[in-house]
């Protein structure tokens, strides 16, 4: 052993080790920061009234019961339609996608989309939906976010059925089991757990859009129920109330940031639990 | 091998992975409620025509047989047959243990629900049945509800057989079925193929000559795609005729 190679990579490993330190403090330094400054004035912001009234003229006291209504509304029903679809895609690219060309085409215009802008989205549904409809309501936000759902899911869904061993559909088949029930009793059934995951993270990436609201679902100041009428939610109302030179107006933007945080940072432990549940009973 | 009627008689096999020729114009018969053993280096082609058996390479794309298997005289490998109901016929238990994400008794009567439609009780004293057959009743008779990927390896492997001969088959595919259990587990399912026989054709790939030579009444010998000898295993092992399988054997080679 020569022992000046082996002080060598001792300290080159130092270095590295060092350099890879500083940079996951600095990452984490400004996470730590956007965070403390978050909870500093969005719980000084959080009454009571945020969740009981609606959004107030400048001035006078409100909440923002009407944007978390349609907030909730619209990611409920984004999700509804976005996640059969691409659980359905997810399975055929999957189970299916071993012939052919048109799995290989999906999933390249999939990827395409999953990195697509979401204010693209929004554009695509405004023009295809709200122009042709003539105004913005929560239906075309819901579906502006069933769009950046859909990719999301694709991906998780076949990602993991492809992790279910081979050895269990053909355990399934050499039963005499045709390819639906394989699929619907055996590999879905073992998959299940990492597919739930994917569509929880797809609604934790929905939650926080605003760009994909902008064209579709707009805002509205009042607390609407009809989702053909524009529709008020969290992200806008953040938007707009941040921009204005209203102070009341910015403690309720700060309250409804920190509500959307703490519901994607809830829907992300939900599903790091929900994955550990899996790895855990096998 | 002409004093017992054959359950499946294979003429002129040949089997391609692509342009890879896996299988070469095998013929040989596999005898009726008898246990068939297949032996050979890993890659000589035992695996692949067990899984003609079953038409299970159908699965993969780029793979295709050539030839006729015919069971009782029907050749499974022609176009018309349904291969869902070929594999209710022909089943199957692989290398590891499968048990699918649900519970012992679901597990059990998962291939029986696809052909047969059975009351309650009839079902139930069918999972009693198949449970018993595979040696593993009285230890999960009390935790039919409990998951199967709960119970042990070997416990996993008998209930991979109890679901096998649950629908009934005529006859069982075994692709090296202890390999992965230990001593004591392939013990119990080396014991479980000598009760099988009575009812069942049985085709058992094993890596194993010991176990070969323990459980089959016939041993085939295969060499790179080839089937070098057949015959009742108390010959093969003590006269073989070939010299490559004497090598094989005696641990000469391989």
């Amino acid at each position: 052993m020569n022992p000046a190679i082996y002080r060598r990579r001792r300290l080159v490993n130092a270095l590295n080790m060092g350099a890879s330190m500083f940079a996951m403090v600095f990452g984490l330094f400004w996470l730590a920061w956007i965070l403390w400054t978050l909870f500093a004035h969005g719980f000084s912001g959080l009454h009571a009234n945020v969740f009981l009234k609606s959004t107030p003229p400048p001035g006078s006291a409100g909440g923002l019961a009407n944007a978390i209504y349609g907030s909730l509304l619209m990611t409920l029903f984004g999700t509804l339609i976005g996640t059969p679809i691409g659980t359905l895609a997810g399975i055929y690219l999957a189970e299916f996608g071993q012939r052919g060309w048109l799995a290989p085409v999906t999933r390249f215009i999939n990827d395409i989309l999953l990195s697509a802008p979401s204010i693209v989205i929004g554009l695509f549904v405004y023009e295809v939906y709200v122009v042709s409809v003539g105004h913005f309501s929560g239906w075309a936000g819901s579906f502006a976010l069933a769009l950046l759902v859909i990719p999301v899911v694709v991906r998780t869904t076949e990602n993991m059925l492809r992790l279910v061993p081979n050895s269990l559909r053909e355990a399934a088949a050499a039963l005499g089991a045709p390819q639906w029930k394989v699929i619907m009793h055996v590999t879905l059934r073992s998959a299940k757990a990492g597919v739930i995951t994917g569509i929880l993270l797809a609604v934790a990436r929905i939650s926080g859009e605003t760009a994909p609201l902008l064209f579709t679902a707009l805002n509205n100041q009042f607390w609407n129920s009809n989702m053909n009428q524009p529709m008020a939610n969290l992200p806008m109302v953040i938007f707009q109330f941040a921009m204005s030179p209203y102070e009341d107006w910015h403690t309720l933007a700060w309250a409804g940031a920190l509500l959307i945080t703490l519901s994607v940072l809830s829907l992300n432990i939900l599903a790091r639990w929900l994955g550990s549940q899996k790895t855990a009973s096998h | 091998m002409t004093t017992h009627t054959p359950k499946l008689q294979v003429n002129n096999l040949n089997f391609y992975y692509g342009n890879f020729h896996a299988l070469k114009g095998i013929n040989l018969q596999i005898p009726a409620k008898k246990v068939t053993a297949f032996i050979g280096p890993s890659g000589c082609g035992k695996s692949t025509l067990l899984r003609t058996f079953n038409r299970m390479f159908e699965l993969y794309p780029g793979m295709r047989a050539e030839g006729e298997i015919m069971l009782e005289g029907d050749n499974i490998l022609s176009h018309g047959v349904d291969v869902n109901l070929l594999r209710a016929k022909v089943g199957m238990v692989f290398q590891k243990p499968t048990p699918f994400p649900m519970s012992i008794y679901d597990n059990v009567t998962f291939g029986v629900k696809l052909y047969e439609k059975l009351s309650r009780s009839e079902m139930d004293d069918r999972v009693e049945w198949a449970l018993k057959k595979a040696a593993l009743w009285e230890e999960v008779k009390n935790k039919l509800k409990q998951s199967g990927n709960s119970l042990s390896g070997g416990q996993q492997q008998r209930l991979c057989i109890a679901r096998a001969v649950a629908s009934k088959p005529e006859v069982l595919l075994l692709d090296e079925p202890t390999s992965a259990l230990d001593p004591i587990s392939t013990a119990h399912i080396e014991e479980l193929i000598n009760e099988l026989k009575e009812d069942y054709t049985i085709a058992i790939v094993t890596h194993n000559m010991q176990q070969a030579a323990r459980v089959s009444d016939y041993t085939a010998y295969m060499y790179l795609g080839e089937l070098v000898e057949v015959g009742e295993t108390d010959r093969i092992f003590t006269a073989p005729k070939q010299k490559a399988t004497e090598d094989y054997i005696t641990g000469k080679f391989g």
